[in-house]
């Protein structure tokens, strides 16, 4: 499955598309990357006077380009009837962070599969920054599958 | 394994996935895992992994399908183990 065509299949738009690439991706795991967009709507009030990527807009990041990207390419590799519209729900969700992401930041993520049974993908996830520094790290796991009739 | 003490161990796994309103007293043979107990989609994902990891077996989609309630998923158990 072409890179591009995963990113045509996600269920996100603006301003809450949060992956530009992907550079690598196989059953294992995914590779990716999201430029900050310096005029991004949360930097108004995170923090006042004082922008900076909020933690839940970076396991967001985490989570797009990680497990839904992921999730993505795994449901395609199955039967042809797995490939229309998905349906997605974020189900837990365990991060840690170390260096904060200001504005117009660009980060890659890393993400490495733990299991996919049962529609439920469950992920170790890494982001960095541009500086190859760990920005946060940690494991989110998703339901995912197709949606009904689509 | 004794019945009780296979009932218990699953009792013990479901416990852990409960929602805060549901206690572990309204676990019984015949409940629902999710009409009953409440238990989400994902949540009924880690019981079948942790009940794999237990009794040593694997479910398939069928499986899953199948387990509606607490009483079947002792007789997945019972099935899967009388196989192995």
């Amino acid at each position: 499955m072409p890179l591009n065509a995963i990113l045509d299949k996600l269920p996100y738009d603006e301003p809450f598309l949060f992956v530009d690439q992907l550079v690598s991706i196989d059953e294992n795991g995914v590779e990716g990357s999201y430029s900050f967009d310096p005029h991004a709507w949360f930097y108004k009030g995170h923090f006042k006077n004082r922008p900076i990527t909020p933690g839940v807009i970076l396991t967001e990041c985490c989570a797009q380009i990680g497990v839904v990207c992921l999730g993505v390419y795994l449901l395609n590799g199955k039967s042809p009837g797995d490939r229309g519209p998905i349906q997605i729900a974020l189900s837990s969700s365990e991060m840690e962070f170390y260096v904060p992401v200001y504005p117009g930041e660009r980060v890659s993520v890393k993400s490495r599969k733990l299991y996919f049974r049962f529609h439920k993908l469950k992920c170790e996830v890494k982001m960095y920054n541009a500086k190859e520094e760990l920005v946060c790290k940690g494991s989110i796991a998703g339901m995912i599958k197709p949606l009904p009739n689509g | 394994m004794e019945e009780s003490t296979k009932y218990d161990t699953l009792k013990r796994i479901i416990s852990i996935y409960l929602p805060e309103d549901v206690s572990v007293d309204a676990i019984g043979a015949q409940s629902h895992l999710i009409n009953d107990l409440n238990i989400n989609s994902a949540h009924l994902v880690d019981i079948v992994l942790d009940v794999e990891d237990e009794f040593d077996i694997m479910f398939e989609n069928d499986d899953m399908e199948r387990m509606q309630t607490v009483e079947d998923a002792l007789k997945i158990i019972d099935i899967k183990r009388s196989k192995k």
